[in-house]
């Protein structure tokens, strides 16, 4: 009994990081209803560009971020004003097939700059690091990863209704047009929402390389991930993807326990089962 | 003075006789052709296949589908199922494999029709990659490392080795007519009427009586049914298939992505264009790998900026051609 509670346990901290991988996906899909099909490459860029500033700079990997979040957001910004406002309008086949290319482009540019080997952060004493919470040995790098995500979750939502800047994102998602209008930018407001994305995406990374190893190759799976704990929680609501993330964890490390090749079939099953059954997910926003 | 409404052009009337040489031309290709050349057309005649599929799909059907490798995948382990267990002749397992993928496609679509747009085509990466893991687990074909086909199967498509090539690749070319011919006289008729009007606009579609959920939903069963048959025959040209290689989102979705991208989506000329482009790109660039498929990622999204039709769109746009007449003509007669 004790196992399968340590198992949800561990579930529900993993569903953190899930978390993370999807906030930047509902955020930007929210502000300008663009689905990043590169989202999970960024994720393995991320983790890539903090292996390179560890490395370099011989810090630990949480100080490495202050420099990729400012990196990657500011690839955010530039990546959607360059390319991706261009794609935007009522044709989903641009933005789609654009940042497909993007992804392709990602995953073969880091494979020609750090090969396939798997890498992984060096995370030291943190890394193994654990707490026995009456009975349950509980990592305290999952533990702290969990508390991230809240925390994220926290500061988006807190970003999104409580300031100024978060009311230009909720003008242009409401109407273009009429935000357009009453004198907002909107390439500039969509290119904020992308650097906003990407910093989150910069955090998802660095937790995501201190966890496990990571290759150029596992962007797909991420960005499959994130969308999972997005659609499980409900479009358009960014507790309801922290719900859905630990679902989706929960899912996962009980498939694991039941027979390691289940683990990420579970979690496939639920997001289906959850398709079949709520299709709009399970905390779908309200529409006013 | 009167006026005729046409859809056959010039154009079109030598683009089918020429398209026929060429057929009769490629089809004597055993007696011409080298093996490593006749295994590189037979592989250009499933991508065309699978690119003449997606482009029905996304470019007609506004389904786009980033998830297209479950079937190819599908296809491809039918045969080996079908051969190994059942006894089936090859062949025969490769058209089962298509029943069997349009009967799964069903309650696929069910569930992954409630997903719109971006939403959708990342839903039915999902499916594929539970086709992957599922079939990973079956350790009678093989589990996560996969299996080659048996001596004795690939015997029954021909006693020797040159008449089992001829044989495979005559069912390659044949597989690519029969698809681009049935997806052109699906265009012609009355429901491929209907699909392009739903591709126009869907709020107009429906409004003229136009079932669209149906008519996608064919749309989806029939490609998927098509696509496993050439993953079938996809994997008995390679005689050995593994999850990684049957449900492989870069060789089965990302390559015919960029194909019918670069060529002209949305037309039954660009997917064409787009596999001749494709593969004259890999032979220049093939040795550089990675960089390769950067290119090619490149290439993909600018021409998706820049000429959204692709290259057949701007032939298109500057001489008027139609090689397969599909649009009608308003002619005047003096």
């Amino acid at each position: 009994m004790i196992e399968w509670t340590g198992a949800i346990v561990q579930g529900v901290l993993l569903g953190g990081l899930y978390a993370l991988f999807a906030a930047g996906l509902s955020l930007i899909f929210g502000v300008m209803r663009l689905v990043n099909i590169a989202h999970g490459d960024l994720i393995i860029l991320a983790a890539y560009m903090g292996l390179t500033t560890t490395v370099m700079l011989g810090v630990h990997p949480f100080l490495a971020l202050l420099i990729v979040m400012p990196l990657m957001a500011g690839l955010g910004y530039a990546l959607q004003r360059g390319v991706l406002n261009q794609t935007l309008g009522d044709d989903i086949l641009p933005p789609l097939l654009v940042t497909f290319g993007l992804s392709v482009i990602i995953q073969n540019a880091l494979l020609e700059f750090y090969t396939a080997d798997p890498r992984k952060l060096p995370g030291g004493a943190v890394e193994t690091a654990s707490l026995d919470l009456g009975g349950i040995t509980v990592g305290v790098l999952p533990l702290l990863t969990f508390g991230i995500a809240v925390a994220v979750i926290a500061g988006l939502q807190f970003v999104f209704y409580r300031t100024s800047l978060g009311r230009g994102f909720r003008a242009v998602s409401d109407n273009q047009d009429i935000a357009q209008l009453m004198g907002l930018n909107k390439a500039h407001v969509f290119g904020l929402a992308m650097a906003l994305a990407l910093a989150v995406v910069a955090i998802a990374g660095i937790l995501l390389g201190m966890r496990t190893s990571f290759d150029p190759a596992i962007g797909g799976g991420r960005l499959i991930f994130g969308f999972e704990a997005v659609i499980i929680g409900g479009l358009g609501n960014l507790w309801g993807t922290l719900a859905g993330g630990v679902i989706l964890g929960v899912a996962q490390t009980l498939g694991a326990k039941i027979d390691p090749g289940y683990q990420i079939l579970a979690g496939h099953i639920a997001f289906l089962i959850v398709l079949a059954v709520r299709p709009n997910g399970l905390f779908p926003r309200v529409e006013h | 003075m009167s006026a005729v409404v046409t859809r056959s052009t010039p154009a079109s009337r030598v683009a089918m006789v020429l398209g026929l040489v060429a057929l009769v031309v490629l089809a004597a290709a055993p007696w011409w052709a080298g093996r490593a050349d006749m295994r590189l057309m037979g592989e250009i005649y499933l991508y065309l296949s699978l690119a003449c599929l997606w482009n029905l799909m996304a470019g007609y059907a506004g389904l786009v589908s980033v998830g297209q490798q479950a079937y190819v995948g599908f296809g491809g382990y039918m045969l080996f199922a079908l051969t190994v267990f059942a006894g089936l002749n090859p062949v025969v397992a490769i058209l089962a494999g298509g029943l069997l993928a349009a009967a799964l496609s069903v309650p696929i679509a069910t569930l992954i029709f409630r997903l719109k747009g971006a939403y959708f085509a990342i839903g039915t990466w999902v499916v594929a990659e539970v086709f992957r893991l599922s079939f990973a687990q079956i350790q009678a074909l093989g589990g996560g490392s996969g299996s080659s086909l048996p001596v004795a199967v690939v015997k029954e498509l021909g006693a020797k080795k040159a008449a089992r090539e001829a044989n495979a690749y005559w069912l390659a070319l044949g597989a690519a007519v029969v698809v681009l011919a049935s997806v052109y006289l699906f265009l012609r008729s009355r429901r491929g009427l209907a699909l392009t009007a739903i591709r126009d606009s869907e709020t107009a579609a429906s409004g003229l009586g136009i079932d669209i959920w149906r008519t996608k939903l064919e749309v989806y069963v029939v490609t998927s049914a098509f696509t496993a048959i050439i993953g079938g025959l996809i994997f008995l040209q390679k005689l050995r298939i593994s999850p990684d290689a049957a449900f492989s989102v870069n060789d089965w979705t990302a390559f015919v992505i960029f194909i019918v991208v670069i060529g002209g989506i949305g037309t039954l000329e660009g997917p064409i264009i787009g596999t001749l482009l494709f593969f004259a790109l890999r032979e220049v660039l093939a040795d550089f790998g990675t960089i390769y498929l950067m290119v090619l990622g490149l290439v993909a999204i600018v021409v998706m900026l820049k000429a959204p039709k692709g290259v057949w769109g701007l032939i298109r746009e500057r001489y008027d051609l139609e090689l397969f007449p599909l649009s009608y003509r308003v002619k005047g007669k003096e």
